[in-house]
């Protein structure tokens, strides 16, 4: 016994140093939920405050810039408006964010909720964004988040009144796509290397791509609503090793200056979610 | 000024500056990362004991960490180099820890050469350390050698720039 006080007398340090790495190491390699959920709200409570105190400096500098940008969506949804749009008596009108039950019954599927940013990085391998609307104004995680011009990421905490977003600039991100004009499934990740690009790979040879082709989100995303643009493509290069293309895609969205976004809640996922759940039961 | 405050201070700058000025510089290639943040542990007095200083990085860590928004990351790249500051300081000057008065490492104190060989070796150690456990998550050998030499090397420049700018233990003494 004597000898154990010895040797964790003599050797604390080191045991110090041991048990602090261990700790910083799992924090970092496990996918603990709880760990997970823990951090998430730590850091929401003290880094959303300070966040919120330095954007508002930032922001100030970029109100024209944001100004114009509200005025450019104005201008979109002015001209969306019934009264700009003439429709003949034989027309009918196909609402893309509505799932029609019958032919009575119109369903909405995804509801906006508008938040602002309070923190965004684009210059890391892992980039977050904060948002600053939480649980308490019904923001859950797994929730998508589209900006003015396209999709920007998926909530992957929440704290009372902040939420994390996984940016699409994540090395960890993945969102499914496909081509607006035409067929083929593919998988938008990021690289690392650049924020103003992204990678679409997976999509296959057969389809014929060019520059400029518009990239939109999937339709088989439980998350995001179809058709929302992600970017457009930049460069087309042929994957010598698999039948794919790996494409280089711009950003729709400019990273660099996003100020405000919408969390897109799917009023459906639950009973997705139970659908699936089915399928594991069995 | 008193020793305790003074650190409390640098210790808040160094994350503002860290956090919401140099993470926000944009960068001219992806291996070219600007990390300043920890020469706050390089420049700690002394006479620090070998626990408290592990205490201290373990803490300093996890505030960068939840800006960063990375657990655990920069706490392990802190506590390996907290870990390995004294044998270093050790090594390059031979004197006890209790021997120094409120001096902290300068060109100064410990003279031109060591000073440099303690800068280089011990940002070496925590840029090697905090790439490598992000080389295990993701990326090529050639981004950890790539992103380790660039960094590097942004790092010493800062805090080349940063000793030429602050005349530190003038007022100690």
């Amino acid at each position: 016994m004597h000898n154990v006080f010895l040797f964790l007398r003599r050797y604390s340090v080191f045991i110090i140093f041991l048990v602090m790495q261990i700790v910083a190491l799992v924090m970092l390699f496990t996918d603990n939920r709880f760990h997970n959920t823990v951090f998430g709200m730590v850091s929401n409570v003290v880094s959303g405050n300070i966040n919120q105190r330095v954007n508002r400096a930032e922001e100030f500098l970029s109100l024209s810039e944001q100004n114009k940008k509200l005025r450019e969506q104005n201008a979109v949804l002015l001209s969306m408006m019934p009264s700009g749009i003439l429709i003949t008596d034989s027309a009918y009108k196909l609402v893309t964010d509505t799932v029609k039950l019958d032919s009575l019954k119109e369903y909405r599927q995804y509801q906006y909720l508008s938040a602002k940013i309070i923190s965004n990085s684009v210059f890391l391998q892992q980039n977050y964004i904060m948002l600053h609307r939480g649980s308490a104004e019904g923001v859950a995680p797994n929730m998508a988040v589209v900006g003015m011009d396209g999709i920007i990421g998926t909530v992957v905490h929440v704290s009372e009144n902040m939420s994390l977003v996984m940016s699409l600039l994540n090395r960890q991100s993945k969102v499914i796509a496909t081509l607006k004009k035409g067929s083929g499934l593919g998988e938008v990740s990021w690289d690392g290397k650049d924020p103003r690009y992204l990678l679409l790979t997976k999509i296959p040879k057969t389809v014929v791509i060019k520059k400029g082709d518009t990239v939109v989100s999937s339709p088989y995303s439980d998350k995001f609503p179809p058709g929302l643009p992600i970017g457009t493509v930049y460069k087309v290069e042929q994957d010598q090793e698999t039948n794919t293309y790996i494409l280089l895609v711009k950003t729709a969205v400019d990273f660099y200056n996003v100020q405000h976004a919408y969390a897109v809640k799917n009023l459906l996922q639950e009973e997705m979610n139970e659908l699936k759940r089915k399928l594991i039961k069995e | 000024m008193n020793l305790v405050v003074k650190n409390i201070i640098r210790l808040t700058l160094m994350l503002a500056i860290q956090v919401f000025v140099l993470n926000k510089v944009p960068p001219l290639h992806q291996f070219i990362v600007p990390y300043f943040y920890f020469v706050f542990l390089l420049w700690l007095p002394f006479k620090i004991t070998r626990t408290a200083l592990l205490f201290v990085a373990f803490g300093f860590g996890y505030l960068t960490d939840i800006f960063y928004k990375t657990p655990g990351l920069h706490v392990a790249a802190c506590v390996f180099l907290a870990y390995l500051r004294p044998p270093f300081i050790k090594l390059l000057l031979p004197k006890e820890a209790t021997e120094w008065g409120n001096e902290e490492p300068s060109r100064k104190t410990m003279g031109q050469l060591p000073y440099i060989t303690y800068v280089v070796g011990l940002t070496l150690i925590h840029n090697f350390y905090l790439i490598l456990l992000e080389w295990l998550q993701f990326g090529s050998f050639l981004y950890f050698t790539g992103k380790l030499l660039a960094t590097t090397l942004v790092s010493l420049l800062m805090i080349i720039i940063a000793d030429l700018l602050l005349s530190r233990n003038s007022r100690t003494r």
